[in-house]
């Protein structure tokens, strides 16, 4: 008979793996900066980083002077792009399943994705000369939150929300935004390739502007998630029993739902759709790091930063040609989904 | 007037157009052990939502401790009553020691993590329950009636002057069932107030000094249990015939029915 509790040690794992992660998440960076046609030691990565970060021209001596130019302005607005992208649809991955109560939700199942896709895609279809670059994110948020608010308002009852009804109303108004989608491809015309590429998903030519818009949304989102994470935990139980245990279950489920969709529909805004990461990461954490949020929020956002940014590495350095990201994420996550998913069942039921 | 732990006065609730609760009265006294009885779709379980504060009365007011219950901090309640539901899912496999220990976390911030005593206290209240043995396993992995001793371990670690039980043992066998509802005698005898709905006639007749019938969404009987469980009252209240005997060698009430009812 064991009687070692999992609470006390299992936190110190966290911190551990938390820190381990981190750590590749920086090599993984570094050695991305230097792939591609142009390779550059990550060393060199490194000084050039810091020379700009730390406003230091000497580190850059001895290096060639494209070097620079290659590395902070081409490849790492996207590289971050991609690692930040990576986080936040891990981070709005974790919560979507702690609220919906289901280990197998993600962005998509609330029709959030879809309808931040459906409001790119208006904007892509009417140009709006306005908001210049600010108009495919800004219409992905509103299509985003749209789409929420209406899930949220057809799936509750007398202002308390069933997590099921929620899935329901999700995946009944998904379907229809693609319907929708479908419909704007379809008179599209000339801007159909423009939609459809987007779509699929890609990290090429991003900017800073980019990288700033994402990293400001995960990062106040994430922190905002991992206030209430553990509450997020005590919400697994059933509103009843959360509520007996001090926690509002009603207003922190909303509040979180409207952080994670914020933070689904800017990755969605900067990269297009992509499939299975918000889905496969927090339940490979889950499967590693048990259930807790408070832990599986930061070490997931870590592991999916680090894949996605794998991903489009190798998709961007490594193979002949350049694949759509989102269709290699489906391509890699669908069959490692597959297997995890039998592997937890035996486990499961087998114990 | 002063000493009343809670007092409902005239509350009423309603889901929609259907009303749940009428006008309903009660004053109860803090150190006893009361039991809620009725048949089903009465109210039961509503009323003690209202009297935890989940539920709004739409009418009425609900005094805890001389203070209308809506008026407390949800975590401030949460350091004063606990409940043990009814029914239990759960879709992720916390382990049986995290899931007891949540019952700390009114009493931990939000970002500490929990002290020595804190484990101390939740290691006793698994041992009581008799679930030290399943510290590490996966509450998804147990059988319904081990999970409901996890969830009973659970309200008893929040360590609350206000126990609320909503069917509280209904998956146990009868070994357990006694064993908690002991554990729960245990701290209303320290002074402690223990609410109880309840299916079992006689498990309430054995545990609860007070004893409450409720018909539809109101009081049709309540006192100390010696007094008001009686033929006319399950009569009334169920619509079946029974006997209410005292039992030659405990002392305890028993009720025993007749096979069929004709009411």
């Amino acid at each position: 008979m064991k009687t070692v509790t999992r609470d006390a040690p299992s936190g110190r794992r966290g911190v551990f793996i938390f820190f381990l992660l981190a750590g590749i998440f920086l090599i993984v960076i570094l050695t991305s900066a230097g792939m591609g046609y142009i390779r550059i030691a990550p060393l060199a990565v490194l000084k050039i980083i810091l020379a700009k970060v730390l406003g230091r021209p000497d580190f850059l001596k001895g290096l060639d002077t494209v070097f620079p130019y290659v590395v902070w302005d081409v490849r790492l607005p996207r590289i971050l792009t991609a690692a930040i992208v990576g986080c936040g649809l891990s981070i709005s991955g974790v919560i979507f399943q702690g609220i919906l109560l289901n280990p197998l939700a993600d962005p998509y199942t609330l029709g959030v994705s879809a309808g931040a896709a459906f409001g790119a895609a208006i904007a892509l279809l009417v140009e709006i000369p306005l908001l210049g670059f600010y108009a495919v994110p800004l219409f992905a948020f509103a299509g985003a939150l749209l789409t929420l608010l209406f899930v949220l308002s057809i799936s509750s009852f007398e202002g308390r929300i069933a997590s099921n009804n929620l899935i329901l109303a999700g995946i009944i108004v998904a379907t229809v935004l693609s319907a929708g989608i479908s419909f704007i491809k379809y008179v599209a015309d000339e801007q159909v390739s423009v939609i459809i590429f987007w779509l699929l998903g890609s990290f090429n030519s991003r900017t800073w502007l980019d990288v700033a818009l994402t990293f400001g949304m995960v990062v106040a989102g994430g922190g905002f998630c991992l206030y209430f994470a553990r509450d997020l935990n005590v919400m697994a139980l059933g509103d009843r029993v959360a509520v007996s245990l001090g926690v509002q279950a009603n207003r922190t489920r909303t509040a979180l739902l409207v952080a994670a969709s914020l933070i689904a529909s800017v990755c969605v805004a900067v990269s297009g759709i992509i499939g299975f990461v918000g889905l496969v990461i927090p339940h490979l954490m889950r499967f590693i790091m048990g259930p807790d949020n408070r832990v599986l929020i930061p070490t997931s956002a870590l592991l999916g930063g680090i894949l996605l940014l794998s991903a489009d590495t190798v998709t961007r350095a490594v193979l002949p040609h350049e694949i759509p990201i989102g269709v290699l994420t489906a391509l890699i996550g669908g069959p490692v989904f597959c297997y995890i998913f039998r592997k937890n069942r035996r486990r499961l039921i087998h114990g | 007037m002063a000493d009343a732990l809670f007092h409902l006065r005239d509350v009423s609730f309603a889901f929609g157009p259907r009303e749940v609760i009428r006008n309903l009265t009660w004053r109860l006294a803090p150190g006893h052990f009361y039991g809620i009885v009725g048949p089903n779709g009465c109210g039961k379980t509503t009323l003690l939502m209202l009297m935890m504060g989940y539920y709004a009365p739409q009418r009425g007011e609900i005094l805890f401790e001389g203070r209308p219950v809506g008026t407390y901090r949800r975590r401030a309640l949460a350091t004063k009553m606990a409940l043990v539901p009814q029914d239990f899912t759960i879709n992720f496999d916390f382990s049986v020691f995290d899931i007891v220990m949540m019952g700390r976390y009114p009493h931990i911030p939000r970002f500490s993590s929990p002290v020595r005593g804190e484990i101390e206290k939740v290691r006793g209240v698994m041992a009581e329950m008799g679930i030290e043995g399943l510290a590490d396993r996966s509450v998804m992995a147990l059988s319904g009636g081990e999970k409901q001793r996890v969830v009973f371990a659970r309200a008893l670690a929040q360590d609350t002057s206000v126990l609320f039980l909503d069917e509280a043992t209904s998956n146990m066998d009868i070994q357990h069932t006694l064993h908690a509802l002991a554990r729960v005698s245990d701290r209303v005898s320290g002074g402690r107030t223990a609410i109880g709905v309840f299916h079992d006639l006689n498990l309430a007749a054995m545990f609860c000094d007070r004893l409450v019938f409720m018909t539809a969404g109101q009081i049709a009987v309540s006192g100390e249990t010696g007094n008001v469980l009686n033929e006319t009252a399950i009569a009334r209240v169920f619509g079946v015939e029974s006997r209410v005997v005292r039992h030659p060698l405990t002392g305890g009430i028993q009720v025993l029915f007749h096979k069929e009812s004709r009411s």
